[in-house]
């Protein structure tokens, strides 16, 4: 929200250098996001007046403006804008000028044509964002003026301050002043409007009524005699155009002062238009429709609230946004000004089902005040110098319940650990309109009518804090109850990285969405869980595998001749719950590797390697087809039936699919299912200091016999004098049978607490084949 | 007998010395030296000479085997260096030709900037929590504190998962959540973080991504303050920037804090940097996980570290960080 530091002083006495100003208003949670000073660099900007405008040939973005800047005298303009008729007063940068963003202003050629000055948008001079077009000056202005002078603009300090949710005190000027006064101990007043008082007559005939009494609280109009609709008040429009509001005319400038300045949305009807005349307030009925202020038709919800003219016709929805109908013009006398108080959460609802903000629906959904409407009506009528009826028509419907909150000085102590005592609390409570009245040690909090937000101690509390200042509450660090320790889990994730990236493999985070079809094109089931309202159809599908996102990252370095690249990743899979009414998805921790170049081998090496840095044991590589991998060169890794991932390499139709033209070594393990299996803790097995001896045999099996299954019998049939077993040589050729191989492996034997004999060897080399022929259909080579 | 001695005494050691390999050296030690030798020949003709003579020419032999060992030792030594210096020349590499490839992975920027603050944190007494990513409304929202049709909703573009009821199910979109599953599972007191990756409905720039990383923090115990808040945060500020950086705090607003507060850190150069947001644990998020709220209190915090990752090493465009191209990635 913008304020204006002129503005903030109608309330306070506010001095000193504005940037601590707004260091200030920071510290109390009002952030200032921009400060900007102006005035600065508009020396040399007069008022003009428009008396010709006429093409300029062969160019068609520009026209040649003429305008009489106070001398009489005839001077021509080049202009980009094309807003502004005969006889409108602009304002006027004069050669030599220097514009508050740095340009000089000179004579100068456009499109062939001299220019001598420029005609200025309100951003140009600084005044709010309006750069649609030339800012046209209220009528009655003298051209040659000094713009200045004219708009009766002194130097001043625009502040864009950040406003949170909870501080709906602080969505009007009135409402910023009060906290900054209080701050700085300056004495801060509210206005005392006094407007002209009529008669009341017409007001006596308007009917209210409110018939959603849980959504509107307060609904109050009154009447305004002897209206005369004409251009703002220059100094009004200008503070408006500052705060990024048009003048609009002197009725509808006036209701936009009055809501930027005490925060109270507010909407002036043409008495005359406005069927009953009379106000209901009622929840819209299906199918309704009203086209708002913005020229949109708008469908109605039962939810919607509505205001409706006496004969029930919709003229606004309510807090948010106008009707078209009832609008004032120039033919307007008499002012119906209505002001409401709105159930917040009901805007926000209609606001978000419309997509549709505004001023109004900013101030109603934070909770406005519902005790400011009287004076916001005088305010008004005050300014806009017309006649107030003398009295009033209002229903009510349910205003919040604001009973006193008992805040406990120790509660305070406790929580921000300063003791600062009833007093102290009281102290700062009371500029920001908290009463709080002692009771023991304690207080008996009125929380204002300004601050919906707050209805609890914890509420209260906030507020001696921030009033206290945060800062001066000070620092101090616990000692941790705890010993500060990562996970087993957390460091078998950190010795997984570390051996990965050892191993050259860099870590590689993939988006965790996929676009739809992008499980199938990997070769998995297309059975991903969707995405509600995804940004992009692209990221509409939650992964199910860390397969789609690695191959993508594999092809996008592939496309950027980035071959041969070796990546990781930790990161979640989401599949569907096995249980029918799961809350959430079947969620897994994964990791997944990718090695481009390589063959499936490579990527079991890498298996290994992990499997070794856990001290996982008892984990096979089970030869079979696995979803998304090569279907001869892929297997799974099971822990007895316990599923652990896959390992191979990536089917050849999905690197095609993605433009790949290298082979890809894959593996995935589900470290869910992974760490949940016994791992690490290894206990010493002591070695023998006695002389070992080695074996050498190659056995001849068939190729779809796993060499894992050879070992495993030697290692069964070994007994307990067989150290190690290594498998050294696979051999395929002549000497040996087709669809068969060679496996050669060493053996060796050690005796724990002697040498061995020829013997031992012997029978136990003999055991080994026995078993390795029998049980695998294998021959001893020799 | 003792004057061919003294002649293979003078005449054997040049010839030793003239040896060109070491194969020819041996040939020469068992012609001179050997079994066959004329030394050998002698030495086995001792016992015939009478005394006298044995002795003298006893003596003289031995004289000649040593000067003739000594010449095949010097030789040997020779030829050795020079075979050994023959061999390593074989050997010769050039090690310039060892070029670095990708040879040691590297760490996402990411998820080295978690690890390192994940480590300050435990060196101050805390653990560290994790949880799903996709959560239930109620521990996303709704145990925080967040009301349906809470207008704090809004300052979350948050994407909802079809699963279960419309709305009821989400992407979290901040960890705090792990902060529900925590407070409602265990009995305090928690010194914890929650590191990882959340979710918004955002479109990436250089500044924005849909997915991005946090780490939040959560102390709840018999007499946490407000000021122990801004004494651990400022301690953290310390052991993770630097010790020539301060902090602060300034008034915010959250649904699940109060007090609540902006986090900023000072840079030594006096810039100020908004790190996050913070604040003392709300009593109805307490009551929400099953917490007396007179009995326990604490704080909470939390801030984005994909830009504190990207911005200490150079990278302006947080999109880079997660293109996956090898030449971004191998460079950290």
């Amino acid at each position: 929200m913008k304020v204006l530091l002129s503005w903030l002083r109608d309330f306070a006495p506010f001095e000193g250098d504005p940037i601590a100003l707004g260091e200030e208003m920071s510290d109390l949670g009002m952030a200032v996001e921009e400060l900007e000073r102006l005035g600065e660099g508009l020396e040399g900007v007069v008022v003009a007046r428009v008396l010709e405008t006429r093409p300029v040939e062969g160019a068609n973005k520009i026209h040649l403006v003429t305008v009489d800047a106070g001398d009489g005298e005839p001077l021509e303009v080049g202009c980009g804008a094309f807003n502004m008729q005969v006889g409108d007063l602009v304002p006027l940068a004069t050669i030599g000028t220097t514009m508050p963003n740095g340009m000089e202003i000179g004579r100068r050629k456009m499109a062939g044509v001299w220019s001598n000055g420029m005609l200025c948008s309100a951003s140009e001079l600084g005044l709010g964002d309006d750069s649609e077009g030339i800012f046209i000056l209220p009528g009655h202005l003298t051209p040659g003026t000094p713009f200045i002078q004219a708009m009766g603009m002194s130097a001043d300090v625009l502040y864009d301050l950040e406003i949170n949710p909870n501080r709906p005190d602080a969505m009007s000027i009135a409402g910023v002043a009060r906290d900054l006064a209080a701050r700085l101990r300056l004495p801060f007043s509210l206005p005392e409007p006094a407007p002209s008082l009529v008669p009341a007559s017409a007001i006596a005939s308007v009917g209210v009524e409110i018939l959603a009494p849980e959504r509107c609280g307060l609904f109050e109009a009154r009447v305004l005699r002897g209206v005369t609709v004409g251009p703002g008040d220059p100094r009004l429009a200008t503070r408006l155009a500052l705060l990024g509001m048009r003048s609009i005319n002197n009725v509808v400038d006036v209701s936009n002062y009055v809501m930027l300045e005490l925060g109270q949305p507010n909407h002036p009807y043409d008495l005359a238009k406005v069927a009953g005349p009379g106000f209901r307030v009622r929840l819209a009925r299906d199918g309704e429709t009203l086209v708002t202020l913005d020229a949109i038709e708008r469908a109605l919800s039962p939810e919607d609230l509505l205001i409706c003219d006496g004969h029930d016709e919709p003229v606004g929805l309510a807090g948010i946004m106008g009707g078209s109908a009832s609008e004032i013009d120039a033919t307007t006398h008499d002012v119906l000004v209505e002001m409401a108080w709105f159930h917040p959460i009901g805007i926000v609802k209609s606001s978000r089902r419309h997509k549709l903000r505004s001023e109004a629906s900013a101030r109603f959904e934070k909770g406005t005040d519902p005790a400011i409407v009287d004076l916001a009506m005088r305010r008004f009528a005050e300014l806009l110098g017309a006649g107030l009826e003398d009295g009033s028509v209002r229903d009510h419907g349910t205003l919040p319940d604001r009973p006193p909150v008992l805040v406990r000085s120790a509660r305070v102590a406790k929580l921000l650990g300063s003791d600062l005592g009833p007093a102290r609390i009281a102290e700062v409570l009371d500029p920001i309109g908290f009463i709080a009245t002692p009771v023991g040690e304690d207080l008996e909090v009125q929380i204002p009518s300004w601050r919906y937000d707050s209805a609890t101690e914890i509420d209260v509390i906030e507020e001696v804090a921030r009033h206290h200042g945060y800062t001066a509450l000070g620092r101090t660090l616990p000692r941790a109850a705890t010993t500060g320790a990562l996970s087993a889990r957390q460091i078998d994730r950190r010795r997984l990285r570390a051996t990965l990236v050892g191993r050259g493999i860099s870590e590689a985070m993939p988006m965790p969405f996929l676009a739809p079809g992008e499980l199938a094109r990997c070769g998995l089931p297309d059975d991903g869980i969707t995405i509600a309202n995804p940004l992009v159809a692209e990221q509409s599908v939650l992964r199910t595998s860390l397969l789609p996102g690695l191959v993508g990252a594999v092809a996008y370095n592939w496309s950027h001749r980035n071959y041969g690249v070796r990546l990781f990743e930790i990161g979640h899979t989401f599949n569907r719950p096995r249980a029918p009414h799961a809350e959430l998805p079947d969620e897994r921790e994964v990791l997944g590797v990718v090695l481009a170049g390589s063959e499936a081998p490579a990527a079991v090496l890498v298996w290994h390697a992990l499997a070794e840095a856990l001290g996982v044991r008892e984990i096979g590589v089970h030869n079979e087809p696995r979803p998304g991998l090569h279907p001869t060169r892929s297997a799974s890794l099971r822990f007895g039936d316990v599923a652990v991932g896959a390992v191979g390499e990536i089917d050849p139709e999905v690197l095609a699919a993605h433009d790949i033209a290298e082979r890809v070594g894959y593996l995935e393990v589900d470290l869910d299912a992974l760490l949940a299996q016994p791992h690490g803790g290894a206990i010493y097995r002591s070695f023998s200091l006695f002389p070992s001896s080695d074996i050498d045999l190659a056995f001849e099996v068939d190729d779809h016999v796993p060499a894992a299954a050879v070992y495993d019998a030697i290692a069964a049939a070994g007994g307990p004098l067989l150290w190690s077993v290594e498998l050294f040589d696979v051999y395929r050729g002549p000497g040996v049978a087709e669809g068969r191989r060679s496996l050669a492996y060493r053996l060796r034997f050690q005796a724990a607490e002697r040498t061995l004999t020829e013997a031992d060897v012997a029978a136990a080399r003999a055991g080994v084949i026995d078993a390795v022929q029998s049980a695998l259909a294998a021959t001893l080579r020799t | 007998m003792l004057e061919n001695i003294a002649a293979l005494e003078t005449t054997a050691p040049p010839r030793l010395a003239a040896a060109g390999s070491l194969e020819e050296l041996a040939t020469l030690e068992s012609e001179l030296l050997g079994k066959k030798s004329v030394l050998a020949s002698y030495k086995s003709q001792l016992g015939g000479l009478d005394p006298d003579e044995r002795r003298a020419v006893g003596g003289a032999l031995n004289r000649a085997r040593l000067t003739l060992e000594d010449a095949v030792l010097a030789r040997r030594l020779v030829l050795e260096r020079d075979q050994r210096r023959l061999q390593l020349n074989a050997e010769r590499l050039d090690l310039t030709e060892a070029a670095p490839g990708n040879e040691a992975g590297h760490l996402h920027l990411v998820t080295q900037a978690m690890e390192t603050l994940e480590d300050v944190f435990v060196g101050m007494g805390f653990t560290v929590a994790e949880g799903p990513e996709v959560e239930t409304d109620w521990n996303n929202f709704g145990a925080l504190n967040f009301p349906p049709d809470h207008p704090a909703r809004d300052m979350y573009d948050t994407l909802y998962v079809e699963m279960g009821e419309p709305g009821s199910t989400v992407l979290r979109t901040h960890t705090s959540p792990v902060q529900v599953r925590v407070m409602s599972g265990q009995e305090p007191p928690f010194y914890m973080v929650m590191p990882g990756r959340v979710f918004r409905q955002d479109t990436p720039d250089a500044t924005h991504m849909p997915v991005f990383h946090q780490i939040e923090g959560l102390v709840v115990d018999r007499n946490i303050t407000f000021a122990d808040l801004a004494g651990t945060l400022d301690a953290f500020t310390k052991a993770f920037f630097g010790g020539d950086f301060t902090s602060r705090l300034r008034p915010s607003y959250f649904p699940f804090t109060e007090p609540s507060a902006e986090f900023d850190i000072q840079r030594p150069d006096g810039s100020w940097l908004e790190l996050g947001g913070c604040g003392m644990v709300h009593p109805n998020v307490l009551s929400n996980c099953g917490i007396d709220p007179e009995h326990w209190q604490g704080f909470a915090f939390g801030f984005g570290l994909d830009r504190l990752g990207a911005s200490a090493h150079g990278v302006a465009d947080l999109r880079d960080l997660f293109t996956n191209d090898i030449r971004f990635l191998s460079q950290f």
